[in-house]
């Protein structure tokens, strides 16, 4: 016999628990499911474009009956539950339906809050919170004309918005002095409350209702003060309450919602609650992405797993009234401890404000153009200290230098086959059916489905946009610290600080401390945690191949028809006419189709087969050239002008400095790809400033530079510090790469790990403490001993390392 | 007819690793699991062709080294929400070696 699970409250977040409880463990219970209200699951947020006639309620269904149908789930519609007999573990139903649960799960939601003032239950007066309320609005507006909400927050404005769009006359009348005071600062509403009243919207501010006039239906409303007006309808939007009646009348303990602890379990252990209903240390949470995180817990424990707990939900506020945008999150008033970076555009009605405190981010408020709110509050919760682009952070994350998606950056403005996502071919309307017909909510979602974003990410911030856009309503992702990957609920820091600790030497090892969930990992931890292993104790970890991906394990870039590039080493893009030989007589012998001078300033040989590729690193073995890492997660190239020794502009012997820098680094492997460059002069003809370590030669010396990028987002590098003789350039170089080794995470480049630990980081490593850049250094020195060994020569010939890598299993088929 | 064709021995092919086997003019890669299970799938990703043979061996899955679609290999299908088949080809082990049936391959539902 199955165990029973009641689900009271046929809302968002309970339904999202089964969904999440049915993807891990889909036979576990025998289900049922009471809801008051007589549909199937629907999209509450979307109820303000319902009312606004931008959507209709078939657009916003969830889960029709034939989900619940499907999954084998009893659903009760229009079937209020009245009691729960925790004794006999029955719930009963107004109409006297009795189910008995083993475990029961509230989702019961909240109510409106309804003032108590004289004619609150007249007809016409309404809340905003379900579908026999947008319903009742519509009817109303649809013959008469004088609409009053009463509540100028979030919900209200929504409200009036939409009842302006139904083409009714609308008064917000509101208590305080701004809108969405909780949510905005006084500039910021002042715009918003100047942008409404230009669609028509009027307001009363800073007043209260004191009575709804009429005898049966509603004809108006009295202010404090005298005032009255005309309303054929008049919607309460001043506030929602947890809805816990039941509960309480059950005993279970309720404060300002259902207390629950972080398995969302309440004091009765057999009951648990989630959503809006719910008070999880101290916090009452009315918005979708908290909920959805509670129902992931709740049906891990539901699933007799157990590892996931809830530890609360930082949120932020978006209002999506269609071309109204606005954003906010955490401290955005300030005060005397912080200080604020503001923009103000009056006449494209844009507002900025960013609430700084010790070069971190504290809080933000925007208005007019939120595309970069995500970004804000991602570095807020990240605690990322943005000293180093404080000059850019106002003009937001995708300023001028993003590639791939042409420079359009606002979803509104899209065509519908607008590419977005460059990497993957995905179109504006690829996502938009993605996320209608597959109930998608988080970017994690788009990217599984669409794979739009899932590459080099500089789309993500068009496709939260498209998200929000499509979803119209008030829809926020709240990301969290992430995890390594599915595998575990550790963090890249958290992993490698156990390796550490715990002096862990194999991924085995790793997997079984910290208690991996698949037993032997995935495609996105086994390479992180290999890379750890090999970065804290070099010589000691042994490096696993098949933990690597193909190209560093096959030392070779595989191509897209499967075959494979081989570019040998050439130091600082200096060449000899026997190594062009040698390389030409390896294009002429293995028939090579395709011969290019890469990027890097070196020369690669494409479309070789894999089971050559030992023959033509023995022949380019033997002519001194070696492997170039143009596959690895290692150092690529050191690029150079020909400096002093030629260029009548050169101060320095760049070549000759590219040339040490690359014997010194090549092999070591790294979180990323790692990119050198060494100019001879500042007219940087080796664009060293977009490199990760960049050396630009002045008459006094060398100017370090670190962080740049030349790739997806173009960025600039940063300058380090000014050296005066080759030895330092050395140290420094060597101390940086250890620095990122040990310090960025594993497919972090070093222009956003240096975003994300700040300029400040690197250089009091660095520069202010001579003993830690030099111990820095040694440690690089020493562990290159270990990794200095050409990968062709240690794979060709007899006895050659993974001989069975590149050869095919040999079999003679005879069958007729 | 189920027509066996005898491959190799288990331990040519690495532990979450694999191997290529050319036959027919059919490019099928050996996939060996960590419990030495061992599985073929025909050596092209449903998405984009690519070399499946050449990713990541994880589980009873596979990831494709073009795109990161994750493969099932003991039916081919891919890991929801990733979608299409790769084809599938029934495989015993005896005595340490590896048979596969060549016929009888199939392009599950």
């Amino acid at each position: 016999m199955k165990e029973k699970l009641v689900l009271v409250g046929n809302g968002m977040a309970g339904v999202r628990t089964l969904e999440e409880l049915l993807k891990i463990e889909p036979d576990l219970y025998d289900i049922t499911v009471f809801g008051s209200e007589p549909h199937g699951n629907y999209n509450r947020i979307l109820l303000s474009p319902v009312l606004a006639g931008e959507k209709n309620i078939g657009d916003i269904m969830l889960n029709d009956e034939n989900w619940y149908q499907e999954n084998n789930i009893t659903l009760h519609t229009g079937k209020e539950v009245v009691e729960i007999d925790r004794r006999n573990r029955k719930v009963i139903a107004r109409d006297g339906t009795t189910e008995k649960y083993d475990r029961l799960l509230l989702a019961t939601g909240s109510n409106s809050i309804i003032i108590p003032i004289p004619g609150k239950d007249l007809q016409g007066v309404v809340t905003f919170r379900n579908i026999s309320d947008v319903k009742a609005m519509l009817d109303i507006s649809s013959e008469k004309k004088q609409a009053l909400v009463i509540g100028g927050g979030l919900l209200g404005l929504e409200a009036a918005y939409a009842l302006k769009q139904q083409g009714m006359f609308v008064t917000v009348v509101h208590l305080m002095d701004s809108l969405m005071e909780r949510q905005l600062d006084p500039e910021a509403s002042a715009m918003l409350k100047k942008t409404l009243e230009n669609r028509g919207i009027q307001f009363l501010m800073e007043t209260s209702t004191e009575a709804l006039l009429g005898k049966h239906r509603v004809y108006g409303a009295r202010f404090k003060g005298g005032l009255e007006i005309a309303a054929d309808l008049v919607v309460m939007a001043v506030g929602i309450r947890p809805n816990i009646d039941l509960a309480k009348k059950a005993n279970i303990y309720c404060d300002r919602g259902v207390v629950v602890n972080d398995t969302m379990q309440t004091y009765d252990g057999r009951i648990y609650a989630v959503g809006e209903c719910v008070q999880h240390k101290d916090q009452v949470y009315g918005l979708v992405a908290p909920l959805f995180e509670q129902a992931k817990v709740c049906a891990n424990h539901l699933a007799q797993l157990g590892f996931a707990l809830y530890s609360g939900s930082l949120t932020f506020s978006k209002l999506k009234v269609t071309g109204v945008d606005l954003f906010s999150t955490g401290d955005f008033m300030g005060d005397d401890t912080t200080e604020s970076i503001v923009m103000k555009d009056v006449d494209r009605g844009i507002y900025k404000k960013i609430v700084l405190k010790d070069n971190r981010i504290h809080g933000a408020v925007m208005f007019g153009d939120t595309v970069d709110g995500s970004w804000y509050y991602q570095m807020l919760r990240d605690r990322t200290d943005i000293s180093g682009f404080r000059g850019q952070l106002l003009y937001g994350q995708s300023h001028l230098g993003d590639s791939g998606h042409g420079g359009v950056n606002t979803a509104a403005d899209m065509e519908d086959d607008f590419e977005v996502c460059g990497c993957n071919g995905v179109c504006k309307k690829d996502i938009v059916n993605a996320v209608t017909s597959k109930g998608l909510f988080t970017l994690d979602d788009v990217r599984d489905h669409t794979k739009a974003s899932s590459s080099c990410g500089s789309c993500t911030g068009l496709v939260e946009q498209i998200l929000t856009f499509t979803l119209g309503g008030d829809y926020s992702e709240a990301p969290k610290a992430k995890p390594l990957c599915k595998c575990t609920d550790y963090t890249h820091a958290e992993v490698r600080q156990t390796i550490k600790k715990q002096r862990l030497m194999s991924i085995r090892s790793v997997m079984d401390y910290l208690e991996h969930r698949s037993p032997d990992g995935c495609h996105v931890c086994r390479p992180a945690i290999n890379y750890y292993l090999m970065s804290s104790w070099p010589g000691e970890a042994a490096d696993d191949p098949q933990s690597r991906f193909i190209n560093e394990r096959a030392h070779a870039n595989i191509q897209k028809d499967g075959t494979y590039s081989v570019i040998p080493r050439v130091w600082g893009g200096l060449v000899t006419p026997d190594e062009l030989r040698a390389i030409a007589d390896a294009a002429d012998k293995y028939n090579v189709s395709t011969v290019k001078i890469t990027g890097g300033q070196r020369i690669g040989l494409y479309g070789l087969k894999k089971n050559e590729l030992p023959e033509v690193w023995s022949d380019l073995n033997k002519k001194g050239m070696s492997s170039g890492y143009a596959y690895g997660k290692s150092l690529r190239t050191v690029k150079t002008c020909v400096g002093k020794e030629w260029c009548r502009f050169g101060t320095q012997d760049s070549t000759s400095m590219g040339v040490t820098l690359e014997k010194l680094t090549w092999g070591s492997w790294m979180p990323h790809k790692f990119k050198m460059a060494v100019s001879g002069c500042p007219r940087n003809c080796a664009e060293a400033t977009i490199k990760d370590f960049g050396v630009v030669a002045v008459e006094s010396g060398w100017e370090l530079h670190i962080g740049g990028n030349g790739g997806v987002k173009v960025r600039p590098t940063e300058l380090l510090c000014k050296v005066k003789t080759d030895q330092e350039v050395i140290e420094y170089c060597c101390a940086f790469v250890q620095l990122y080794r040990e310090d960025a995470y594993y497919l972090e480049r070093t222009a956003p790990w240096i975003e994300r630990v700040g300029m400040v980081h690197v250089r009091k490593q660095l520069i202010e403490d001579d003993q830690n850049r030099k111990a820095l250094s040694e440690r690089f020195m020493n562990s290159q001993k270990f990794a200095q060994k050409d990968p062709w020569a240690e794979r060709t010939g007899e006895d050659g390392f993974e001989k069975h890598e590149f050869i095919p299993l040999e079999v003679t088929i005879s069958h007729g | 007819m189920v027509d066996w064709i005898e491959i190799g021995s288990v331990n040519e092919i690495p532990s979450l690793g694999s191997r290529v086997v050319h036959a027919n003019g059919e490019e099928v890669a050996l996939f060996r699991t960590a419990n030495d299970e061992i599985f073929a799938v025909r050596d092209r990703c449903p998405h984009k062709e690519g070399p499946l043979s050449q990713g990541i061996v994880h589980g009873k899955r596979v990831t494709c080294p073009m795109h990161n679609l994750v493969l099932d290999l003991s039916d081919g299908k891919a890991v929801h929400p990733d979608e299409g088949c790769a084809m599938v080809y029934p495989v015993k082990v005896e005595e340490g070696r590896i048979w596969i049936a060549w016929q009888s391959a199939a392009i599950p539902e």
